[in-house]
């Protein structure tokens, strides 16, 4: 190694994971993380939640505040993109018209919201959720009395729908596809979730396409392929995300949804690594590649990747884990499952329902549960089964009288 | 300082073992454990990061592992043992005295 420094491009929860761990596995050289945001790394899932719905006006919540970036000696260049990456020279070039040599660089450029484009005057109008502004600009529409619509029964547009009622708005959650929460949780849980917030006032108009969005006399009329209108006075999209890709196709790195990395994260160039949303990933419990958009796999990533950098070539194969706050109640998803894996119910009464998801040869791949806080409990003790690459009777999983740690041990 | 007093928490049956309860009394809240050595311990009840009640964590051995994001504290004396909670965990003493855990607060 020369003495050129780690160079970070996303100065997100990979990002600043990724910083801090240099640091704490002793190297000493220079860090440099590059965010083309204007803020300290912040955390984004708030951004749905109590940045839309809270009291007070909202703030980033910070991951690493500048004192503590100061204390690491981590070097912050906010407010400034990356633009080329010379792979000869080791060298990224920035907007401002720096430039940054590096020895290892990690790409943890996050996505961006898929856009949506509709036919209509209002289609340009549409309002996202990635940024800090973005929380901002929805929550400046949140008045009592305004009609919201959300396109896209995902998360973010199902905790968006939620922050928006309690804002006191009309809510509509608009989805094509035949139920909410298509990707990531069973039927059982989607129809739970939606039930929920039905229960809390918002309305739905499920698998129906949308024709068009225009602007009429100050208002936003939606018009659907049933021959129906949805008038409103904002209109939020979101229907997922694209990783964010363009420094690694310019300078020539392998794609596949999303910048293509190893099982070390490392790309087609092994002096440039990638992490959080930006990357697929061969999963090595799962034996297929994929790519991740969740808070704990970038933080995981951001994690162990340092290590990499550092020469470790350690996999990485953390169990992908989900959370999503749905009114007073939680919801976490743990693995990855398919339709066609056997679903097994275990009701924990007050507290939730647990669902267990197994393959074709009857070993746990997947959990999820939708309850009280108490099943993220459950959902760590599922995980850990899921390690352990477990094949749990499903009698077992079922019985809510057998702990699920007493399983753990067998 | 105020002064402390020795507090009824729970029976000492209504934890089993390796696991954690919630408990309440005045406007404070607590995490009692009882370890897989069955040692018993009493921390605050919220979680150091952010405004969560480690009672619905997982004990492993004596680490109690937050539910929200996966930080982790040593039980027996608070400290921050894994990202993202770094700030440590005020702890209470316990003692156990016939069948009955009381905490010291
Ligand atoms: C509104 C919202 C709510 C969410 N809620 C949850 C939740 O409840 N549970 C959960 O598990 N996950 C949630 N997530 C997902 C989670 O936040 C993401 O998975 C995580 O932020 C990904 O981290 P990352 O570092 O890969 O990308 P990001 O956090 O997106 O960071 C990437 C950064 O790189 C910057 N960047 C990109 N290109 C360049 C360039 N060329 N030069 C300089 N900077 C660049 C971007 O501007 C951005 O700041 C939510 C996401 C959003 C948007
Ligand atoms: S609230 Fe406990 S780890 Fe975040």
């Amino acid at each position: 190694m020369n003495n050129y420094g780690m160079v970070i491009v996303g100065a997100g929860e990979a990002g600043a994971r990724a910083a801090a761990e240099l640091r704490s596995r002793g190297w000493t050289g220079e860090v440099t993380l590059v965010g083309d945001e204007r803020h300290a790394p912040y955390e984004r899932p708030p951004l749905s939640k109590q940045a839309l719905s809270g009291e007070e006006a909202p703030a980033p919540v910070t991951i690493l505040d500048r004192p503590r970036l100061d204390a690491l000696g981590i070097r912050l260049v906010s407010g400034d993109a990356a633009v080329r990456i010379d792979r000869a020279s080791h060298e990224v070039l920035l907007a401002g018209g720096g430039k940054l040599p590096y020895e290892r660089l990690l790409l943890a450029t996050g996505a961006n919201p898929r856009k949506l484009t509709l036919p209509g005057d209002a289609s340009g109008d549409m309002l996202y959720l990635r940024k800090f502004e973005d929380a901002l600009a929805i929550r400046s529409r949140l008045a009592a009395g305004r009609r919201i619509v959300v396109i896209g029964g995902g998360f973010i547009g199902l905790e968006t729908a939620a922050s928006a009622r309690a804002a006191g708005c009309e809510a509509t959650v608009i989805e094509v596809a035949p139920r909410i929460l298509m990707r990531g949780v069973p039927e059982a849980i989607a129809a739970t979730v939606e039930a929920l917030h039905r229960a809390n006032g918002v309305d739905f108009r499920i698998g129906i396409p949308i024709d068009s969005v225009n602007r009429e006399d100050g208002e936003y009329v939606i018009a659907l392929a049933d021959g129906s209108r949805v008038r409103c006075d904002a209109v939020v999209t979101g229907i997922g995300a694209v990783p964010e890709t363009t420094l690694a196709a310019e300078c020539g790195l392998e794609l596949d949804n999303g910048v293509k990395a190893d099982e070390c994260l490392a790309t087609s160039d092994p002096d440039i690594f990638a992490a959080g949303d930006c990357c697929s990933f061969p999963h090595p419990l799962y034996g297929k590649r994929i790519r991740l958009e969740a808070w704990r796999n970038a933080q995981d990533q951001g994690t162990h990747v340092a290590g990499n950098m550092l020469g470790d070539r350690a996999p990485d194969g953390a169990v992908p884990w989900f959370w999503s706050d749905q009114y007073d109640r939680t919801l976490q998803v743990s693995g990855l499952s398919e339709p066609s894996h056997t679903t097994v119910l275990r009701d924990l009464g007050e507290a939730g329902k647990l669902y267990f998801h197994l393959d074709g040869d009857g070993r746990l791949v997947s959990a999820s549960a939708m309850g009280t806080a108490g099943i993220g409990k459950e959902i760590r003790l599922a995980e850990m089964l899921i390690e352990q690459r477990a094949h749990p009777s499903p009698e077992s999983l079922a019985d809510a009288g057998i702990r699920l740690k007493a399983l753990l041990r067998a | 300082m105020a002064q402390t007093e020795w507090i009824e928490a729970c029976e000492t049956d209504d934890i089993e073992e390796e696991d954690v309860i919630r408990f309440d009394h005045g406007d404070r809240t607590f995490a009692v454990y009882r370890t897989d050595k069955g040692d018993f311990y009493a921390t605050d009840g919220y979680c150091t990061h952010e405004r969560f009640h480690l009672s619905n964590g997982l004990v492993m051995g004596s680490t109690i592992e937050c539910p929200k994001h996966n930080g982790r504290f040593d039980i027996p004396t608070g400290s921050a043992k894994r990202a993202p909670v770094c700030v440590d965990l005020k702890t209470y003493p316990v003692k156990v005295e016939s069948g009955k855990v009381y905490i010291q607060i």
